[in-house]
C-alpha cells in the first residue's frame, strides 16, 4: 500500500501543477490581469484578449497530452498500469 | 441551383447517411443501448465525444454572442474548452476504472445510498432536460429558416426530427452517426469561415485573419471593427465587458466545472477499453473541439463586421449612407419571414438605421441626423451564424452546408443527452431501484418511453425559451456544475465524505442554483413567474443567473465535508473502493452488476 499511496502523491502533484498553468492562462490572462496584458499588442488585439479567445485554447490541449505522457509514465514507474 | 434545392439536397442526403448508420450498428443488447462496444479508439472516441458535445450553442449560437459581446463572450470560448482539463485530470480516469455504465450508479456506491443515487438522477434529469431546450431552440431556428416557417412550427418539425432520429438508436448507432455528424458540422463550420477571413483579410486561415490587416488598406482587420461599432455608439469590440469581471469569472467557472459534471459527456469515459485510452480520449476530444472554438472568434468579429458593414454603408451621418429598406438584401428578408429579425422605420425615411439608442451621448448626435432610435427593433443572436455566409455572399451551397452543418450539431447533443435521460430513468430509477427484475426488453422500452417525454417537455420550454441557445445551454452546466461535479470529485479525491454528506451537498448545491435561476428567469422558465427579474441591479454581487453554479458548488463542496466532518465516516469497504479506483492497474471492462 505504501507503494500505491507515494503513486497518488506523486499524481497530485502534477495535477496541481497543470490546474495552477490551467487557472493562469484562463482566469488570471483572460479575465483578471487583462487589461495589462492588453498592453501587448499582437497583430492588432491584446494579448490578454487573444489569451482569452485564442491562446488559452491551445494551452489547454497541451496540458492535457503532457498529463497523458506523464501519467503513463507514472503508471509504470510504480507498476500499477494496466495489461 | 437555387438555395431551396440545395438545402434539401445536402439536408437530405446528410441526414440518409445518419439514418442509414444508426440502422446499420443498431442497438441489440442493453450494453449496446448505454454504450458502445469496448472497441471505441481513442480518436474516433474522441471525434464523437466532441459531436456529441458541440451542440447547436456551439454551432448556432456561440458565434452570434461573440459577434454582439466581444470580448465578453470569451467566457464560452474559455468555460466550454478548460471543463475538459478539469475532466481529463480530476475524473475521466477514475471513472472508467469504476467501470459502470452511469453516472448515478457510481454516485449510489461510491456513496452506498439508494437516497443519493435518486438525488443524482434528479440532478442529472434536471441539467439534461434545460441543456435539450437550448437545443430545441437552435433546431427551431434552423428548421423556421430551413422550411421559411416561423420558429415555432421550425421548432415543432425539429422535434419530430429528434424523436425518430434517438428513439431508433442508442450509444452504439450514435457512436458511429456521430463521427459522421463531427464531419459534417466541422466541415460546414470552417468552410465559410475560410472564405470570409480570405475576402476580409486575404488570410485564408481564420485563427490568423483575426490578427491581419484589412486586404485593402493597411488597418487591422480587429481595430477596424472596433472603430465600425464604436462609430454607431457601441462598445468597443476587444474590450466590451460581460456584466462585470467577477461576473466574467464565475460565468467561466461554472461552464468548466459544468462540463466536467454533464452526463452524456462522461458517459463516453465508460466506453473506452483501458484507463489510459480514457485520459488521451480527453485530449483527442479538445482537439476536435478546438478546431471549432478557436475559430468561432474569427466567424463572430467578421460576421458582426459585415453586417454592420451592410446596412451602414458609408459615412455616419451621411443620409445615404443608411441602406434603403426597399433594398435591403435576400437573407434580410428571408430572416424577417421567422420572425427573428424585425425592422421598424422609426423616423419614416424609408432607411435603416441599426445604432446603440440605449447610448445617452450618441443617442444624442444620432438626434440630430434626424434618427429616432435604433430601427433593428430585433436581432435575435442565434442567426448570427447560418445568416453569416449569406451576409457575406458566399455561393448558395455553402449557405446550405451551414444549415446541415447546424441540424448535425444539434441532433448530435441532443440524441446524446436524450439517452442520458433515458438511462437514469429506465437504468438507475427502474432496474436499480424500484424494479430489479425486470426483463431487457422492458428496459430498453422504459427508456425510449423516457426519450419521448424528455422531447415532449423541451420542446414545450423551447417555444419561450429563458435565453438565447448558449444562454440556456449554460443554465443547464451551472446546474451540473453546482451538483454533479462537486459530488464526483469528492467520491474520488475525498474518503471521508459520506453520504449523508454527499446527498446534503447535492441537494444545497442544486438548490441555491435553481432557487437563483428561477427567481430572475421564472419558474422551470414560465415567463411572468420571475419574481426578481432578470436585472443586473437584483443580481448577488452582479453575477447572472447563467454564471451561478459556481457559487452552487462552492456551497456544495462546504455543505458536504462539513456535514461528513460531523457524521459517521464511511465504512471501510468504501475506503478501499476509492484507493482501488485511483490506480489504474486491475480495471475491468464496463460491466453490469
Amino acid at each position: 500500500m505504501k507503494n500505491n499511496s507515494d503513486y497518488w502523491k506523486e499524481n497530485l502533484r502534477l495535477v496541481v501543477t497543470l490546474l495552477a498553468i490551467w487557472f493562469a492562462v484562463s482566469f488570471l490572462f483572460g479575465i483578471i490581469l487583462v487589461d495589462v496584458l492588453n498592453n501587448i499588442r499582437i497583430g492588432g488585439v491584446g494579448l490578454g484578449f487573444w489569451f482569452a479567445q485564442q491562446g488559452s485554447i491551445y494551452v489547454f490541449l497541451a496540458l492535457i497530452f503532457v498529463y497523458t505522457k506523464k501519467m503513463n509514465k507514472l503508471d509504470r514507474k510504480y507498476n500499477v498500469h494496466e495489461d | 441551383m437555387d438555395l431551396t434545392t440545395l438545402t434539401y439536397i445536402f439536408v437530405g442526403s446528410t441526414f440518409a447517411l445518419y439514418i442509414g448508420i444508426a440502422f446499420w450498428a443498431r442497438a441489440a443488447t442493453t450494453g449496446d443501448f448505454y454504450v458502445a462496444g469496448k472497441g471505441v479508439h481513442p480518436v474516433a472516441n474522441g471525434m464523437a465525444t466532441a459531436a456529441d458535445w458541440m451542440s447547436a450553442a456551439s454551432f448556432i449560437s456561440m458565434a452570434g454572442l461573440i459577434a454582439f459581446n466581444g470580448y465578453g463572450a470569451s467566457v464560452f470560448l474559455m468555460g466550454w474548452t478548460g471543463g475538459y482539463v478539469l475532466l481529463a485530470l480530476l475524473l475521466a480516469p477514475y471513472l472508467r476504472k469504476f467501470g459502470k455504465f452511469t453516472v448515478p450508479e457510481f454516485i449510489g456506491e461510491r456513496y452506498y445510498s439508494r437516497t443519493a443515487r435518486i438525488v443524482a438522477v434528479i440532478c442529472l434529469i434536471l441539467a439534461s432536460i434545460t441543456y435539450v431546450i437550448g437545443q430545441m431552440k437552435g433546431i427551431g431556428v434552423a428548421f423556421s429558416r430551413f422550411l421559411e416557417t416561423d420558429y415555432d412550427t421550425g421548432l415543432y418539425i425539429g422535434m419530430g426530427i429528434v424523436f425518430i432520429y434517438s428513439v431508433l438508436g442508442g450509444m452504439k448507432g450514435i457512436t458511429y452517426t456521430q463521427i459522421a455528424q463531427y464531419c459534417v458540422l466541422i466541415f460546414a463550420y470552417t468552410v465559410p469561415a475560410v472564405f470570409i477571413s480570405l475576402n476580409i483579410t486575404g488570410n485564408p486561415i481564420p485563427q490568423l485573419g483575426i490578427l491581419s490587416t484589412m486586404s485593402e488598406g493597411s488597418t487591422y482587420m480587429m481595430d477596424k471593427l472596433n472603430l465600425v461599432v464604436s462609430e454607431l455608439g457601441f462598445n468597443e469590440y476587444t474590450t466590451q465587458i460581460l456584466g462585470s469581471k467577477l461576473n466574467m469569472f464565475a460565468y467561466t467557472l461554472t461552464l468548466m466545472i459544468g462540463t466536467a459534471g454533464l452526463p452524456h459527456v462522461i458517459i463516453r469515459f465508460f466506453t473506452v477499453p483501458r484507463v489510459k485510452d480514457a485520459r488521451s480520449t480527453a485530449g483527442w476530444a479538445l482537439v476536435f473541439i478546438a478546431i471549432l472554438y478557436t475559430t468561432a472568434p474569427a466567424v463572430g468579429s467578421m460576421a458582426r463586421l459585415n453586417m454592420m458593414n451592410t446596412i451602414q454603408t458609408g459615412p455616419v451621418g451621411e443620409v445615404t449612407a443608411n441602406i434603403e429598406y426597399k433594398d435591403r438584401p435576400q437573407w434580410f428578408k428571408n430572416w424577417e419571414a421567422t420572425g427573428l429579425l424585425k425592422f421598424e422605420d422609426k423616423n419614416g425615411d424609408g432607411r435603416i438605421q441599426y445604432y446603440n439608442d440605449k447610448n445617452k451621448d450618441f443617442a444624442e448626435k444620432a438626434k440630430s441626423f434626424g434618427w429616432k432610435g435604433n430601427e433593428m427593433v430585433k436581432v435575435d443572436r442565434d442567426i448570427m451564424v447560418l445568416a453569416n455566409p449569406e451576409i457575406a455572399k458566399l455561393p448558395n451551397w455553402v449557405i446550405a452546408l451551414v444549415v446541415a452543418g447546424g441540424l448535425a450539431a444539434a441532433l448530435s447533443t441532443a440524441a446524446g443527452l436524450l439517452l442520458a435521460i433515458a438511462s437514469s430513468i429506465s437504468h438507475d430509477l427502474l432496474k436499480g431501484i424500484f424494479k430489479p427484475d425486470i426483463s431487457e426488453p422492458q428496459e430498453l422500452m422504459a427508456g425510449r418511453l423516457a426519450m419521448v417525454g424528455a422531447i415532449a417537455a423541451a420542446g414545450y420550454f423551447g417555444l419561450h425559451p429563458p435565453d438565447f441557445a448558449a444562454g440556456t445551454v449554460a443554465i443547464a452546466f451551472g446546474l451540473a456544475a453546482s451538483s454533479i461535479f462537486p459530488a464526483l470529485m469528492m467520491g474520488i479525491f475525498n474518503k471521508n465524505v459520506n453520504r449523508t454528506g454527499a446527498v446534503a451537498g447535492m441537494v444545497t448545491g442544486i438548490g441555491i442554483t435553481m432557487l437563483y435561476v428561477f427567481q430572475h428567469k421564472g419558474i422551470m422558465f414560465i415567463p411572468g413567474t420571475a419574481y426578481l427579474g432578470d436585472m443586473s441591479p437584483n443580481w448577488f454581487l452582479g453575477i447572472s443567473p447563467n454564471a451561478f453554479g459556481c457559487v452552487g458548488a462552492l456551497a456544495n463542496f462546504m455543505v458536504a465535508i462539513f456535514v461528513s466532518k460531523v457524521t459517521q465516516a464511511p465504512p471501510e469497504h468504501i475506503q478501499h473502493l476509492v484507493e482501488d479506483i485511483r490506480v489504474p492497474a486491475g480495471a475491468s471492462s464496463a460491466s453490469e452488476h
